[in-house]
């Protein structure tokens, strides 16, 4: 029987950091994606934001989410593309944040909606020391996902940190 | 380790037509230790995506739910209900839910389904259900709240984990 639950490709940080995490060229062979990071950004603030954009494309992109740090829930919106936060250079240091996307029917022919979970906790009381993220998120293409790019939104000066990491899944329904 | 896979799908359906408003798993073998679902569906109504196990239909159910709409977060809860609702099944954009029910084969405890699920029109939503019996999951049906049906394409799909 084929592998149901199969690792694509890794990709982790070196030294010197990166501004952007990328998977090209995925196959269309499997039935979902499920990608799984560990990251930092080297942003001089407490948190910075991660964002995921499919096939090179930054358009078409909406979330809705929930999100809680520890005093206060709050719900909204994005059209960024922007799915949670992860820890930057003021927070706990050695503390990377973890996200869990999941993407159904990755290939399929229609809009592809997909789920994301998006952690961070720093030990801290501090403004914006950490946050928990439920994310639904929709790319408003039917077109197959073939990559995958991550990046923090505030740009120059906040790259992903080294050791940093991204692996993709693809799981098989058959 | 275990013999054969860890993670194996048991079934998928893919809906065909225009007037699908239930779709049943049966003969579920009791040989994983747990369970995931994984439903991309898209409805012809916002109308509620529910499920229910081995045909109960009787107010054996409760459950607890985190959820944002896109301005309003908050937690909600439901007692003694006849079914676990999951989300909207969304007439505009596609939507999905995954859940897993662990221990699902015991005859031991109740059984419990944790799972996210999300329509990026309409609410996020982190929700736990409760169905009190104590029975070996064998059968689910995922089923859409009358008048709904889902739209074709809309696919439904159980895994099964082992754990040894």
């Amino acid at each position: 029987m084929a592998t149901t639950y199969e690792a694509i490709a890794t990709v982790t940080v070196g030294s010197g950091g990166a501004a952007e995490i990328e998977f090209t060229s995925i196959p269309a062979t499997f039935t979902d994606l499920s990608l799984l990071i560990s990251a930092r950004s080297e942003r001089a603030q407490s948190s910075d934001n991660i964002d995921i954009f499919f096939n090179a494309s930054t358009a078409d992109r909406t979330d809705r989410a929930l999100r809680g740090s520890g005093t206060v829930a709050v719900s909204y919106t994005t059209s960024n593309g922007h799915i949670g936060y992860i820890p930057a250079a003021s927070d706990t240091a050695n503390t990377f944040g973890s996200t869990l996307v999941y993407i159904p029917n990755y290939a399929g022919s229609a809009n592809k909606s997909f789920s994301a979970d998006v952690v961070m906790e720093n030990n801290s009381a501090a403004n914006g020391g950490a946050f928990m993220v439920l994310d639904a998120g929709l790319w408003s293409q039917t077109t197959a996902i073939t990559s995958i790019k991550l990046i923090t939104t505030s740009g120059a000066g906040s790259d992903f940190v080294q050791h940093s990491t991204a692996t993709l899944y693809g799981i098989k329904n058959s | 380790m275990p013999a054969g896979l860890t993670y194996e799908p048991i079934a998928t359906t893919t809906v065909a037509g225009s007037s699908t408003a239930s779709v049943s798993f049966t003969g579920i073998s009791g040989s994983y230790t747990d369970i995931v679902f994984v439903c991309d569906i898209d409805g012809s109504t916002d109308d509620s995506t529910r499920i229910r196990f081995n045909s109960d239909s009787a107010t054996n159910y409760s459950q607890t739910n985190l959820r944002g709409d896109g301005s309003t977060a908050e937690s909600t809860r439901s007692s003694s209900i006849a079914q676990i609702s999951l989300g909207v099944a969304d007439s505009t954009n596609q939507t999905n839910v995954i859940g897993s029910i662990n221990n699902y084969s015991n005859s031991t405890t109740y059984k419990t389904v944790l799972l996210r699920a999300n329509n990026p029109a309409e609410v996020v939503a982190a929700r736990v259900g409760l169905w009190r019996s104590t029975s070996a999951i064998t059968g689910i049906e995922f089923f859409i709240a009358s008048p709904g049906n889902w739209v074709a394409g809309s696919t439904f799909t159980l895994y099964g984990i082992k754990a040894a």
